[in-house]
């Protein structure tokens, strides 16, 4: 799960982490209020939304008085940003951070994620600031520095020391650095982040070390321990499709196809989408109903498929294992009598009660195209799309 | 012979009170798994569908030999139940459960460091030897004995790719569920050793998704070591970067954990990667007759 960069660094505080002073804001009023209140010399407009890439474009702006931040405040609200990050369609502007301007002397990339290999938390850091650590890998690897943590200690002083210094952080200030890493550190281990990066770190003429942007990600599995990090979902943020299927337990992930696709398992669903494709047909979705579907749930998924108005066909491709194939059956006939079905259906089933599965369909009177494999399924759904 | 597990497998199923877990076990029973004992801590000294309850993993060993522990335990208590078995030196555990935080894991993991007990998920289907032991959740009756070991991080795509393979008369010596997500216990490159040392396993396939690196490491490995031939499939090749596919594991970030990436590397390594996943079987069978082992591997 995603969260704002205020409500990140609002956590950070909680954690001693340094960052800026500031406000969210859903108006202009309410920005000028927040300006006022900061009394800073330059104030910061940002734009708040679930996407990287916003200063470039243009969802930040620097206020040298009132007027400026009521300026900014309305061009950017309900505004639609396009960043790299949000595709074309971009994202409404629906919340701006109002934050004191600071005097900046250098910038740093500091960043906690997992590291598969081996099964650690990663602490990577880079003189690189302001630059995505994508592109400094790419272009620069020497200038990355990594610190493998081990989760009986956690990072430890002299680990995020060696960083400070590797990353030539003026020694004076490599104290409050130490201190900053640490607390970062603490916050993604009790917060159950899955990533946090800071980017960029910046020291300040006044001496300081803070944070100017924040970027946490959430384990979603974790989030049942998580109230208050809950609290920070923003639901505008998110595909409406993506909320109703997540209230029925249904993992589901619009794409930008139009054949509606209904599987079970995650590996299956992914590959049902590779195999459209490679038919040369385009998935409007992924969609696994899980192992321990029940017709109910089906019938959500159908729903939520077919309310994607871009659908033009549906292909339902079901390994029953535990997930019986007349339970697929039935809760497909049932979604069908329940909301108009008029795009064309393919269906294969396999596995457990196939036989019925088949009956039922058979018997519904409903138009369905029975497909014998995986590859006959993808093809002929491709075909009826057109 | 066969990897992990066989007819002599003692099984142990924790959190056996549970519905799902209740289920299963009764699949296993009935399939042949040697099942002697559950756990279910404050329910010990009880019986579920014929099997002894007890209240620790500890107890349970002590008094009935268990060897290998299959994991039903709900996700926020499943790290914990690892551990026990972990503690209890058992040979196996195998975690079925999903949605284990990852900060979980990554202690699990640690803890797990110089103790002699193999971990086999989380998130995962679970481990069968055909006709012998079946741990997990996998649909029994698709499989067939034989000489394929089958090692895949998806479960439905293992079923598939062994139905295929059943239907062609191809049988299998073990298939192993290695599990979706990030931090995971036995990831491919200790199947494929495992299949690599069975001397019953001719041939293997491994099923990969997008998401971190193991399958490349894996495809390394098998260019440095492995005697048998071994095919793939890496599902996932259409997804979008940045989505969580279902799978906590199935991510691609920051370009990284590209199925087009994996399948070079496999190609580079020599493992024949199936184009579609409804070829899994006809690109082993290819692969068979081309080493001329399809004979060998032909069972029914």
């Amino acid at each position: 799960m995603n969260i704002h960069e205020y409500q990140g660094k609002e956590l950070l505080r909680k954690y001693g982490v340094s960052v800026p002073r500031g406000f969210v804001a859903f108006t202009p009023k309410d920005a000028v209020e927040a300006a006022k209140e900061l009394n800073s010399a330059v104030t910061v407009v940002k734009a708040q939304i679930h996407a990287g890439g916003r200063g470039k474009a243009g969802g930040v702006k620097i206020a040298k008085n009132l007027d400026d931040v009521r300026t900014y405040s309305k061009e950017l609200l309900g505004k639609t940003l396009v960043t790299h990050q949000t595709g074309p369609e971009g994202k409404e502007i629906k919340r701006i951070l109002i934050e004191e301007g600071c005097d900046i002397k250098s910038e740093y990339y500091i960043g906690l994620v997992l590291d598969r290999a081996t099964s650690r938390i990663t602490l990577m850091a880079s003189e690189e600031g302001g630059t995505e650590i994508e592109e400094v890998a790419e272009a620069t690897p020497e200038k990355i520095f990594r610190e493998t943590i081990d989760p009986v200690v956690g990072l430890t002083a002299f680990q995020a020391r060696r960083v400070a210094f590797n990353i030539n952080i003026p020694k004076e200030l490599v104290n409050k650095t130490v201190k900053f890493m640490l607390g970062l550190y603490k916050m993604f281990v009790e917060k159950d982040c899955s990533i946090a990066e800071i980017n960029p770190l910046v020291t300040t003429g006044d001496g300081n070390v803070m944070a100017l942007d924040a970027k946490l990600n959430f384990d979603a599995n974790a989030l049942y321990r998580q109230k208050d990090v809950m609290e920070f979902r923003d639901l505008d943020e998110e595909d409406a499709k993506e909320i109703e299927a997540s209230k029925y337990d249904l993992s589901y992930i619009a794409l930008d196809g139009d054949i509606g696709c209904m599987v079970n398992g995650a590996g299956l669903a992914m590959a049902t989408m590779d195999i459209i494709k490679h038919y040369g047909g385009d998935p409007a979705n992924f969609l696994d109903v899980g192992g321990g579907a029940t017709a109910e749930k089906v019938t959500e998924a159908f729903k939520i498929i077919l309310s994607d108005a871009a659908v033009k066909g549906i292909f339902v491709n079901i390994f029953g294992g535990i997930m019986k194939c007349d339970i697929i059956a039935e809760g497909v006939v049932e979604a069908a009598k329940q909301v108009e079905l008029n795009v064309p259906l393919v269906v294969r089933l396999e596995g457990t009660n196939v036989e019925l599965g088949k009956k039922i369909l058979n018997e519904s009177g409903l138009d369905i195209v029975a497909a014998e494999t995986m590859a006959d399924g993808a093809q002929k759904i491709v075909e009826l799309v057109g | 012979m066969s990897v992990f597990i066989d007819k002599n497998t003692k099984v142990l199923v924790q959190g056996i009170t549970g519905a799902t877990a209740l289920f299963h076990t009764k699949q296993m029973l009935e399939y042949g798994t040697k099942i002697v004992a559950g756990v279910t801590p404050g329910k010990g000294g009880t019986e579920a569908e014929g099997v002894p309850v007890f209240n620790t993993v500890e107890d349970a060993v002590k008094e009935t030999g268990a060897n290998v522990s299959v994991i039903y335990v709900p996700a926020p208590f499943a790290a914990d139940a690892i551990l026990e078995a972990v503690d209890a030196g058992l040979d196996m555990a195998i975690c079925i459960t999903e949605h284990i935080p990852v900060i979980d894991m990554i202690k699990v993991k640690r803890y797990m460091e110089g103790k002699k007990t193999r971990l086999v998920g989380p998130n995962c289907p679970g481990v069968i030897t055909p006709d012998e032991c079946k741990i997990g959740i996998m649909p029994g009756y698709i499989h067939t004995k034989g000489h394929v070991g089958v090692v895949s991080r998806s479960g439905t795509l293992t079923y598939e790719a062994v139905h295929q393979l059943s239907q062609e008369g191809i049988g299998q010596s073990t298939a192993v569920g290695i599990g979706g997500d990030p931090v995971n216990g036995t990831n491919f490159i200790d199947a494929l050793e495992a299949f690599n040392n069975d001397e019953d396993t001719y041939a293997v396939i491994m099923i990969g998704e997008i998401g971190g690196t193991a399958e490349e490491e894996a495809a390394e490995w098998v260019k440095a070591n492995m005697k048998k031939p071994v095919v793939g499939f890496i599902g996932g090749a259409t997804a979008p970067p940045g989505k969580r596919m279902g799978h906590a594991g199935a991510i691609i970030s920051g370009g990284k954990g590209t199925a087009e990436e994996k399948i070079r590397v496999m190609n580079e390594c020599g493992i024949k990667v199936a184009d579609t996943p409804s070829v899994m079987g006809e690109t082993l069978i290819k692969v068979l007759k081309e080493k001329g082992i399809y004979d060998k591997c032909k069972t029914h």
